[in-house]
């Protein structure tokens, strides 16, 4: 168990192994794959596991292969849809541990559907049901698990990342965990759009890695929008696949051959994108025969709940609808991994789920819900061993040395606090540029560069006047996360100066062989972006 | 987003106030829970589920109050909608079993 250590101030203070920061699914892997690894752990989240996060709220396909001959035919074909960015070596032994993890579930007794024939059907995970459960499965494995805990910043003794220290925001105390290894599970980057789960997802994970000098990776793929009804917050682009798209004149929207829209979901969300940005659109679920529509309602119920709180049929009736920006929850961009254990570059200090990037996984597309929720499950894992591993190895060297908090931008500004500069209105200056579909759906050089000089001088006010009290130093540490996470991904996008999956700049369309590599962003308020070659020189030099 | 607690629901269990992922609800010393960070509700409809006598209404516009009262939610039998629809039960989960989203799958 943790120790609760005695303290001068009135601090929540605990000693531990390992420190999982995050409460969605990688966060509740990872702490499972550590403790079960024999290791003390600590998981501290913003919200409260079980219902954190864009998993909680959902219903979620998984990219479920199973062993055999097929497995790398499978993972062949989908790498070829990456734009040569993924890593074949990583999408296989991800779905592999995915896979693993999903009988894992099922022997723990996860009640999943069956099939016709009576086989298991494991390839999907309802939020509510999978996050809850995860809970129970975290708690029984013995983590001590604070809710409603974020964490501010980290913690180094120099050498390595050895705690973080945050607030317990219904209990009104610091928090302080002094850990031998942690692991960022703390989500993507959802800059306060109003979608399912993404309240807390404000790449607070990416703030801190940086502070620590890890890097971050695929920050130019945050074009991926999904279709909502009109002022929800259901981002599910599913049912759309069944949906014909019309103009406020009732005028059929067309595909690329001219035929009416029939399925708004995959490439043909560029055809609703640009009728969006003309004008109201409206759809009808129309093209789902009867029995689709039963399952439909059945197998998504969370779907429905804006129209039948509204008082809408949609498969009879037109509604409005809109296109929802994702920022990196269902982008690529991220955390940089270094190596197999989910590790940082930075000792001490691991990384799982949508913190991490993506890249390797799903390259310049999006990974949708289902490769996610698979990398969620398998990076979890990895994450969790890995933190365990280290912990183990660091053993004696254990909390003697002195550490030091590195936040800074929203706690330490360089500068005098100024107190009118607010939290939320950085976050809708961020937001008026990465938002947009018409700055972030559609790109172009011109237009990013604006969006550049903007957010450059957001970060600059960030950097040196914001900070919060109390409990409000969670704000201004959000606030600040996403002016990071929305400079990165600006200044990521005008360096790559071609189209490539969901990064499309009107500029400069197709794709330039010379750029089929990533690129990583090192810094944080003074940062470089290299590409992998120069990395890889780097790292040997 | 969340617009009611219904106080002639509400138990005081408080279950709310620790489910909330965004802290939304402040507990009272004698009394049902408050909305004291509306703003801040993401819409994702687990304080509902959760809620062991349905006596939350979550609307489904994310960007603002609607002003639906609770009168209104009682009439068009909206309190616990959506637990129905999973087939939670006083804040049980339920229905993962039955869910048929593989034959959607199939139909994509």
């Amino acid at each position: 168990m943790s120790m609760p250590q005695k303290s001068a101030s009135d601090r929540l203070q605990l000693q531990t192994d390992v420190l999982v920061l995050g409460g969605g699914p990688s966060a509740a892997w990872a702490a499972v794959a550590a403790a079960e690894s024999g290791a003390q752990v600590v998981l501290a989240d913003k919200g409260y596991l079980g219902t954190s996060g864009a998993t909680a709220p959902s219903n979620t396909g998984t990219w479920c292969v199973p062993p055999g001959d097929n497995r790398h035919a499978v993972v062949e074909r989908r790498w070829q849809r990456t734009g040569e960015l993924a890593d074949q070596r990583w999408m296989l032994r991800c779905v592999d541990t995915a896979y693993r993890n999903l009988l894992r579930l099922s022997e723990w007794g996860y009640p999943f559907p069956s099939e016709d024939d009576g086989r298991l059907y494991i390839a999907n995970l309802r939020g509510p049901d999978y996050m809850r459960f995860m809970r129970r499965r975290v708690l029984l494995a013995g983590v001590t698990v604070l809710d409603h805990h974020p964490a501010l910043e980290l913690l180094s003794d120099g050498d390595a990342v050895v705690g973080a220290a945050g607030i317990g925001r219904q209990a009104g105390q610091d928090w302080r965990v002094d850990a031998n290894a942690v692991v960022l599970a703390t989500g993507g980057c959802a800059f306060r759009e109003r979608i399912l789960g993404g309240t807390g997802l404000t790449g607070d994970g990416y703030l801190m890695a940086a502070e620590a000098g890890a890097s971050l990776s695929g920050m130019e793929f945050t074009g991926k929008y999904t279709l909502a009804p009109f002022g929800s917050s259901l981002n599910k682009g599913l049912p759309f696949r069944w949906a014909s798209f019309h103009r406020e004149d009732g005028s059929p929207i067309l595909g690329p051959a001219g035929e009416p829209l029939r399925n708004g979901i995959g490439d043909r969300e560029d055809e609703v994108a640009r009728a969006l940005i003309g004008g109201p659109v409206y759809a009808r679920l129309d093209q789902a025969e009867p029995a689709l529509q039963g399952w439909l309602r059945q197998g998504q119920p969370n779907c429905f709940v804006p129209y039948d709180r509204a008082g809408v049929d949609p498969f009879t009736e037109l509604f409005r609808i809109t296109l929802r920006a994702e920022g990196t929850v269902r982008g690529t961009g991220g955390i940089d991994i270094v190596s197999d254990d989910c590790a940082t570059g930075v000792s001490g200090l691991y990384v799982a789920g949508d913190a991490a990037s993506r890249e390797i996984m799903t390259g310049a597309v999006s990974g949708g819900g289902a490769v996610n929720s698979s990398w969620a499950l398998a990076s979890g894992w990895w994450a969790g061993k890995g933190a365990s591993a280290h912990a183990r190895r660091r053993g004696g060297k254990a909390f003697r040395g002195t550490a030091e908090p590195l936040g800074q931008a929203g706690l330490r500004p360089a500068a005098a606090a100024r107190a009118d500069i607010a939290a939320a209105e950085v976050i809708e200056a961020v937001r008026n540029e990465v938002t947009p579909l018409d700055k972030n759906f559609f790109r172009n050089g011109e237009s990013l560069e604006k969006s550049r000089g903007r957010l450059e001088s957001v970060w600059r006010d960030v950097r040196d006047h914001l900070r919060g009290e109390g409990v409000d130093r969670v704000r201004a540490r959000e606030a600040a996360s996403i002016a990071a996470a929305g400079r990165w991904s600006v200044a990521a996008a005008l360096h790559r100066t071609e189209s490539r999956g969901m990064h499309r700049r009107t500029d400069l369309q197709g794709k330039n062989p010379a750029l089929a590599h990533r690129l990583v962003i090192t810094g944080v308020d003074d940062f470089r972006i290299a590409g992998a070659p120069e990395r890889l020189a780097e790292l040997a030099s | 987003m969340i617009e009611i607690v219904s106080a002639a629901r509400c138990v005081e269990c408080d279950i709310c106030v620790k489910v909330c992922p965004t802290n939304v609800f402040d507990a009272t010393k004698d009394g049902a829970p408050v909305i004291a960070r509306q703003d801040d509700c993401q819409t994702c409809f687990l304080c509902e589920i959760y809620c062991p006598t349905d006596a939350l209404y979550v609307a489904e516009f994310a960007e603002g109050p609607t002003g639906i009262t609770e009168a209104q939610v009682e009439a068009r039998q909206l309190f616990g909608g959506y637990a129905r629809a999973l087939g939670w039960k006083r804040g049980k989960a339920g229905g993962s079993e039955f869910d048929p989203t593989h034959r959607i799958r199939v139909a994509q």
